[in-house]
């Protein structure tokens, strides 16, 4: 049966080596050649580019055109036309920020003091009100910042609060230990769906009367609340996965409970927990495309709203590519920052001999 | 020594503090509801529930009109949640096994499409997945009348999708409609399309993640015992990889019995979408979201129990408690 010419452990031998694989090659071959050269056809030799419906309709290629007429609405919603400079401007802060952070190298307080430092700016940009720029209403916001606010934001103001429920999850007194142990576990088992429906409908009635808060911020509520939680169990792992000796030697020298969290537990733990907390970063920045159920225009709610153009509408497949080429890009990179930072801490870390 | 520098003193302190913290948030946080509810007329209590519900739902696995009570709809729409939980837990476990042994393929092209499709699930949100699965439904399916049947008895068409179903046959095309098996609505259809997709590129890399774990020894002290490639993997592989497996394929399933309150976004009446109704007729909005999260904790729970007991069946005796 085995082809005695082809080596084993050998790609050809993984190919062709044995029947059952000679059939599965055979038929994902006969699957690409059937479905990529149409595929290509489709996507780039048919595919017209020009801003034209009725062109895109003549011809069964991709409409590209879709997105070159609609793709500063995807990327920046519903914000004013001449000022979309300014969520441009802030998307490129946001992104240089982040790639910046993953170099370990600028792991320093400066960092942090930078990125409030960039917050603010960004903010400032995009509210304006200031230095001559008009005010744009957050309500107005969309697309893209809109998305990266929303997940950035919501892990940044999360990440503290997920500190105090993890170590308060581990605490030796039992009150403290049920209160953390009863959020995390509520939160972590509701849909973020119920969360957002509660921040939208649900904190207007918590709130005195006069009081208004702003639906970004009601939203933004929901997903700190979300990501609260799970960044603790998170935190949680690392605080576990911690040699109980830097516990038992911190004790020993008499540390209070406060110099040996912040000094001992925390910055090893913390460390260990990036990869986790990484990983969780990429759910928050997907699951924040549900703001769209209640109204909201982020990057997929801007591309649905792209789509209710009644010339558009048959163009849909052009329009969810594109924005998940958007969401893909950004996700593929920290899964794969998370994974090498896996394999980094693997081999940096102390193991308890 | 003064009575805060003891331990357990300030132990005790430290809790009273804490307790009586969440004890005036929430007292602060009631209060102005109550308020709040008064100014606008609305009741408090589950009352509420026995009237006239007076709103359609589009599907129901059981018999439901607008004239039933708003418990009764409620009932329809958790139905409709168990029955998109279930079905997409048994296909994304389905397709996640398939794909997870594909990327473990000793063959080279599949193992590569495999990863593909891993990649491309997981870092799209399941949204996405859904929304686009809802337009491919409903816009680039045919009508019945030209429904497309890639395996006999399975009909795509933009009315839905016909599958056999045990008890109710095989269905076959009438003109344009179906006549028996089992016809998913587009929104239900594009609904576990979209949430199984999603779901078992998370439960391929759980897959691969525990048949990885199993030690090269046991495999070659099996091989070398004499046993074929597949009893390996009954008997010694699976058995093994299992343990591994489990736990983390319970994460995935409460993940997407969650997941599947989306449903709301494209139209189909589970629980919340019900729900959300209920809320914006009657606005008793902390009674309609208390009634969301109690209906999916006790579901994650379910899930959770159910899981545990079958992972202690799978443990080895000496790991078992």
């Amino acid at each position: 049966m085995t082809a005695r010419f082809l080596k084993e452990g050998t790609i050809l031998y993984g190919l062709f080596g044995t029947w059952y694989n000679a059939l599965l090659t055979l038929l994902s071959l006969w699957m690409i050649v059937e479905w990529v050269p149409p595929l290509l056809d489709w996507g780039i030799f048919s595919a017209k580019t020009a801003p034209d419906p009725a062109a895109c309709r003549a011809t069964f290629g991709a409409c590209w055109g879709f997105i070159h007429e609609k793709y500063r609405l995807i990327l920046f919603g519903g914000y004013p036309f001449e000022h979309q400079w300014r969520p441009l401007l802030t998307s490129i802060i946001f992104v240089v920020l982040l790639v910046t952070s993953c170099n370990k190298r600028f792991w320093q307080p400066s960092l942090a003091a930078a990125w409030v430092l960039a917050l603010i700016t960004m903010f400032v940009l995009m509210h304006g009100g200031v230095l001559g720029l008009p005010v744009v209403e957050s309500s107005r916001w969309g697309g893209l910042p809109l998305t990266l606010i929303l997940a950035v934001f919501g892990l940044g103001i999360a990440f503290p609060f997920a500190v105090v429920l993890a170590l308060g999850r581990r605490s030796k007194l039992p009150v403290i230990r049920a209160i953390c142990i009863t959020f995390i576990e509520v939160v972590r088992g509701v849909p973020l769906i119920s969360l957002l429906f509660m921040a939208s409908v649900m904190v207007p009635l918590f709130l005195p009367e006069g009081i208004t808060v702003d639906k970004l911020i009601r939203a933004e509520v929901g997903i700190i609340i979300f990501a609260a939680a799970y960044s603790a169990e998170s935190v949680r792992g690392g605080l576990q996965a911690l040699n109980r000796g830097q516990e038992e030697a911190a004790d020993a020298l008499g540390l209070s409970y406060f110099d040996k969290t912040w000094r001992i537990v925390l910055p090893q733990a913390l460390r260990i927990a990036i990869p986790s907390i990484t990983n969780n970063f990429i759910s928050t920045f997907k699951d924040t495309s549900l703001v769209v159920v209640i109204g909201m225009f982020d990057l997929l709610g801007a591309l649905k709203a792209g789509l209710n153009d009644a010339q558009w509408r048959t163009f849909y497949v052009e329009g969810y590519l594109f924005v998940a080429a958007i969401y893909f890009v950004f996700c593929i990179g920290m899964s794969k920052y998370a994974q090498y930072l896996e394999n980094d801490i693997g081999r940096t870390t102390a193991k308890p001999s | 020594m003064a009575f805060w520098n003891d331990r357990h003193t300030r132990g005790v302190l430290y809790q009273v503090a804490a307790l009586g913290g969440v004890i005036l948030v929430g007292g602060i946080l009631v209060s102005n509801t109550m308020d709040n509810l008064a100014r606008q007329n609305i009741a408090t209590g589950f009352r509420f529930l026995t009237r006239e519900a007076g709103f359609g739902i589009s599907e129901h696995l059981v018999d439901y009109s607008p004239a039933d009570t708003y418990l009764r709809a409620l009932y329809v729409g958790l139905l409709n949640t168990l029955r998109i939980a279930l079905s997409g837990i048994a296909l994304a476990t389905l397709l996640g096994i398939v794909v997870g042994f594909a990327r473990l393929s000793s063959n080279w092209l599949v193992a590569r499409l495999a990863s593909v499709y891993v990649e491309v699930t997981r870092n799209v949100p399941v949204l996405l997945h859904l929304f686009f699965w809802y337009a491919v439904v409903t816009q680039a399916f045919p009508s019945p009348g030209a429904a497309l049947e890639p395996i006999t008895g399975f009909f795509l068409s933009n009315r839905g999708v016909a599958i056999p179903w045990p008890g109710l046959g095989v269905p076959t095309l009438d003109g344009f409609n179906f006549r028996g098996g089992a016809v998913l609505s587009p929104e239900l259809s594009a609904l576990l399309i979209g949430i199984a997709i999603y779901t078992s590129g998370f439960i391929a890399e759980t897959v691969r993640g525990g048949i990885l774990s199993v030690p090269k020894g046991q495999l070659e002290a099996a091989r070398s015992m004499g046993l074929t490639g597949w009893q390996v993997l009954r008997f010694v592989t699976m058995p093994l990889a299992l343990r591994a497996i489990v736990p983390g394929t319970t994460n995935q399933y409460l993940n997407l019995a969650k997941n599947s309150a989306l449903a709301v976004a494209i139209g189909y009446p589970d629980f919340v979408s019900v729900a959300n109704t209920t809320i914006n007729q009657t606005g008793q909005a902390i009674e309609g979201v208390a009634m969301i999260m109690a209906a999916y904790l006790t579901l994650s729970l379910l899930i959770s129990a159910f899981m545990n007991w079958y992972n202690r069946h799978v443990a080895l005796i000496g790991e078992r408690s």
